[in-house]
Parts: structure tokens; sequence; C-alpha cells
């Protein structure tokens, strides 16, 4: 059932499935004896091609040192691939300078980083911050301890029956004049593609900024910051084919300009007295202490790869596996699929079985090969809205099969055989 | 096909034996386990010499917390109190039929194990210690 293999012109790019597995080392490998990995988990990391892996292997070997210190060869390399893979990010998503690109460990530290330093600094008792309901922990509990701290209010758009945001809501809310709106891009439960676009049109009308949260996003579809008008945008390197313990913080210039410095350190200023210190420009001034160094050169691979493959046909071939995979799922009696259709959501599938726990689910997929999450993944609200405690996901990515769609589904029949 | 999935788990899932909740009781004491939501109250009646004369669970749960919870109230009723302090890790286990389990799946067997303790202790305490499991 894979796809034939065949290049077209850029804009009509159909992913080489086979081509691009070859390389992932991961993805040969055997779960047991005879069972074939399927990796049905990328939402929550993504594994990582060779190029990646290579990538951080030669600059380990090769050029590894501190960076923004070393007058030697190697501090020269490892600085310039440092700020290289800003660059790269920077042309990634198309930010108008490079310095509004600061490197963090993870979304959750970027998010966490505006908290602190935009949050503390600008806001005060009594302004509004509006959220969602289908929200990662990560994008709540910052503004949660920030909603303590300075005595703000916090509000959160409602989600749809069918997992949509309930935009009706969201304008009342902006009516109320918030200082920030902060909310995902896609839900990492629901699959749910909100409209960022409009959304940021909208909250600017009242003056509100927008951070989103892009963990989700980016490594699956073309983001274009500008065109989005995103004021703050965090994504991690790790759920798109990079290593973990780099994440990035996109933030506008000006903002950037206003912001006063997130943790303290090295690297952090520009000048250093016993009682005081003068910050370090932007973005430095947000990267204390030594950072990421290889994961960058990591990241930076990762994003060649992704561009080498297109973000549009990796944003096609996943619509094709999601729509499958709700075709099929929907013909299991006693199953329930949770989220939009499949034009209106990327490549996420969270669903629950009557009178099986997740885990159970997860753990006998396990037994065929297929890793999938079970629990509820970072957004306890959602499910409680959605009224279970924790539902089964299935993710896909650019190296996802239909056979393996195929694989899940025929599991999935074998979980309800077993449970009777 | 499956040891985890073993007619006697898959059987006391389906249909427990000690489901329920116990009113009067003499102990009763509900926990979770955050990351999966897994949720059970266990309720024991005692006589006066500390033996158990009765024992149910409630809540909700995946099959393994769920069997063990029901395999666990089986093997306390006319045991003493002072013997339910001393069952541990391989005690649970060994009731469920399970030579081992994954460091995430041992947390839903011992969950049962872990309120049961915590009630008869009556302490309430959130850190029991069961075998080298810290909770």
């Amino acid at each position: 059932m894979e796809r034939d293999i065949y290049m077209r012109a850029d804009h009509l790019k159909v992913i080489s499935v086979e081509k691009v597995r070859a390389d992932f080392p991961i993805l040969q490998r055997e779960v047991r004896p005879g069972v074939k990995l399927v990796y049905l988990d990328s939402t929550a990391t993504a594994q990582k091609p060779l190029a990646v892996i290579e990538a951080m292997d030669k600059y380990y070997r090769w050029s590894n040192a501190n960076i923004h210190r070393g007058v030697h060869t190697l501090g020269e390399e490892a600085t310039a691939l440092y700020e290289a893979a800003r660059q790269r990010v920077a042309r990634f998503i198309n930010a108008r300078k490079t310095r509004e690109i600061v490197f963090t460990r993870n979304t959750t530290e970027a998010i966490n980083l505006v908290a602190y330093s935009w949050g503390r600094s600008q806001l005060r008792p009594g302004d509004l911050i509006v959220l969602t309901e289908m929200e990662h922990h990560s994008n709540l509990v910052p503004w949660q301890i920030l909603a303590v701290e300075k005595e703000l209010r916090l509000e959160f758009v409602p989600v749809t029956e069918d997992g949509y945001l309930d935009l009706a809501t969201y304008q009342r809310l902006l009516d109320q004049n918030p200082r920030l709106v902060a909310f995902t891009h896609m839900s990492n439960v629901l699959g749910t593609i909100n409209p960022v676009a409009q959304m940021v049109e909208l909250a600017h009308q009242v003056g509100a900024l927008v951070l989103v949260d892009g963990a989700q996003s980016v490594p699956h579809m073309r983001i274009d910051v500008q065109a989005l008008g995103v004021d703050f945008l965090a994504f991690s390197a790790h759920k798109m084919l990079g290593p973990t313990g780099i994440g990035v913080l996109y933030a506008r210039e000006d903002l950037l300009e206003q912001m006063p410095p997130f943790l303290g350190g090295g690297d952090m200023i520009k000048k250093v007295q016993l009682r005081s210190f003068v910050p370090n420009e932007v973005p430095y001034k947000f990267e204390a202490g030594t950072p990421a160094i290889a994961e960058a050169v990591g990241f930076a691979a990762a994003i060649d790869y992704l561009e080498d493959v297109g973000m549009e046909a990796i944003a096609t071939h996943e619509r094709e596996l999601v729509a499958y995979a709700l075709e099929r799922l929907a013909t299991i009696p006693g199953l329930k699929v949770y989220g939009p259709p499949a034009e209106h959501r990327g490549g996420v599938v969270s669903f629950s079985i009557d009178g099986v726990h997740p885990h159970d689910v997860a753990q006998i997929l396990d037994r065929e090969g297929i890793a999938v999450r079970a629990g509820h993944h970072c957004a306890m609200p959602l499910h409680e809205k959605l009224g279970v405690t924790a539902t089964t996901r299935a993710s896909f990515y650019l190296y996802n099969t239909l056979d393996e769609v195929e694989r899940l589904v025929e599991a999935v029949r074998k979980v309800r055989t077993i449970f009777g | 096909m499956d040891d985890l999935y073993r007619e006697l788990i898959i059987e006391r899932y389906k249909t427990p034996h000690h489901r329920g909740q116990l009113d009067p009781h003499d102990i009763s004491y509900e926990d979770e386990n955050p990351l999966c939501g897994d949720h059970i109250r266990i309720d024991l009646r005692v006589a006066e010499d500390g033996t158990i004369t009765e024992a149910a669970f409630s809540g909700h749960g995946c099959a393994i917390s769920q069997a063990a919870a029901d395999l666990l109230m089986e093997a306390i009723i006319g045991k003493h109190l002072d013997e339910v302090k001393s069952l541990g890790r391989q005690d649970m286990l060994d009731l469920l039929g399970l030579e081992a389990l994954g460091p995430v799946r041992i947390k839903c067997a011992l969950l049962p194990l872990k309120v049961l303790k915590a009630g008869v202790y009556g302490l309430g305490q959130s850190e029991i210690k069961i075998g080298d499991e810290e909770f």
C-alpha cells in the first residue's frame, strides 16, 4: 500500500515515504523479534533522521567548543554553527530578523520566558489574559503562576462539541480588552488547527498581543510569522526531527527589546560589577549560560531535512493518513474519535473505546509493535471537558504509511476481541 | 496471547467480585495516580481484634489497577491489619500472577496497595513506601 514515489514541481511534491523511512535508523528496528516498530507517537516526540544524528556527531567529533568566547578555531567554528542555526530557524518561519529568534530549552521554557519577562514587567493587577480550554499544561500553568503573583484575570475560550474554539465567545472576551491572548495553533489532543491569522487580527484590533504555542504546528506545516501576525511563537526542535533540549521563542524585535532578562548568568550580560550588570543585546540577553550548541546544530539539520522534503508535501501526506485513519477507525464498534474532520485537523487522532482503559489499549498495541500515547496528554482540563480521564492518541508524521494505519486498525480490533 | 491480559485479569476487570462501597465502614481511603487518572477507593470493616471482615473497592482505571484492587480485596479479607502492613510489591505481582511489570504499569498494579496501606495506617500519608517503589 506504499505510495508510488515520484517527484513533481515543488508545490506538487509528493513524499517518497520509502526513501524518507530509509533515513530514520530507528524505524528499521524491531520492538521484539519479528515485530517491527510502528511509531505513531510523533506528537510526543519525533524520530530523528541520520542527517540530524550525524550533524551532531560531527560537531562533537570536530568542532566542539564553547561559543561567543574562544578566539581559537574551534570556538569560532562552534559560534558560527550556533548562529547559523539561529539564521536557519529565522528563515524557516520567515522572521524579519535573526535576532528575533531566542533559543530556549523547549516550548515550555519559551512560554515561561514570556510569562516571566514580558508578563512580569508589563502586566498590572486586574489585567486580563485570554487562554483556551484546549491548551497544553505548558500554556496554562505559567499564566496561572503569573496570575497569582500579579493578580491577573484569566479567561478561557471554550471548546465546542466538535472540537473547535468557540470564536463567538472569543470575540466577547476580546471586548474585555485583554493584554494578551495565548493559544495553541494545533491541539495536541484533538488535532484541531485553529485559525491563527484571523484570531490574531481580532486580538490586535483590541490592542492585545498574541502568543501562539506552535509546538504541534511548526513541525507539520509551513509557518510564516509575518503572514500570521503573531507577536510570540513558541516551539520545540524535538517534535520536528531535531534533538531534545532546544526550543525557540520567536518574538517581535521591539517586544524583545522592552523585555528584561529571564535567567541571569554568563553570556546574557555585557558587563558585570559586584552589585549590578548591564544586559547583553537581543537575543543574547535571554540566553544565560552555555546553551545547547550541538542541539542547535542538529536542529538546523532537521530544518534542512524538512525543507528538503517540503512542508506542503508533509502536510498533504499527513492529511491523507489522518483521513484514512478516521475512516477506518469509524468502522470499529464502540470506538469514539475526538475532534474535527480531517480537513481541519493535523495528523493526530485521539480516541476512546467503550469499556477499555487507554492504558490497556496502548499496552496491547505495544505488543503489536505500535507506539501510541495513552493518558491526558498534558491537557487535563480539555479531557475534563471531553468527559474522559484519558484517551489513546495516534499521531502521524512524514515517515508514516497507510500500511501502518492499517496495522493500527487491526490492533485496535484485537483490543476489542481481548476485552470482548 | 498476552501475559498481561490473561483471563484472570480480564475476567476480574470485567466482573469484579469485590467492587462497591461499604457503609458504614471502619476505614475508607481514596487516591489516584495523577499520571493516568486511575482512581481507587477502598472501604474496610474491621473486627475488634484488628481482623478485616469485609473489604470493597470502587473507582475507575485500567484493567491492571482494577483487577489488582479486586484480587487484593479478596486476599485481605480475614487477615489482620498488621499483615496488610507487610504486603509489598512482590505480593501484588503474585496476586496478579505476573512475573514483572514495566516501570509505568507497575504503578497501576500498586495503586490499590498504596491506597489500602494509607487507609490502614490511618494517616492519609502520601509517602507510603511499597518495596522499592516510591510514590
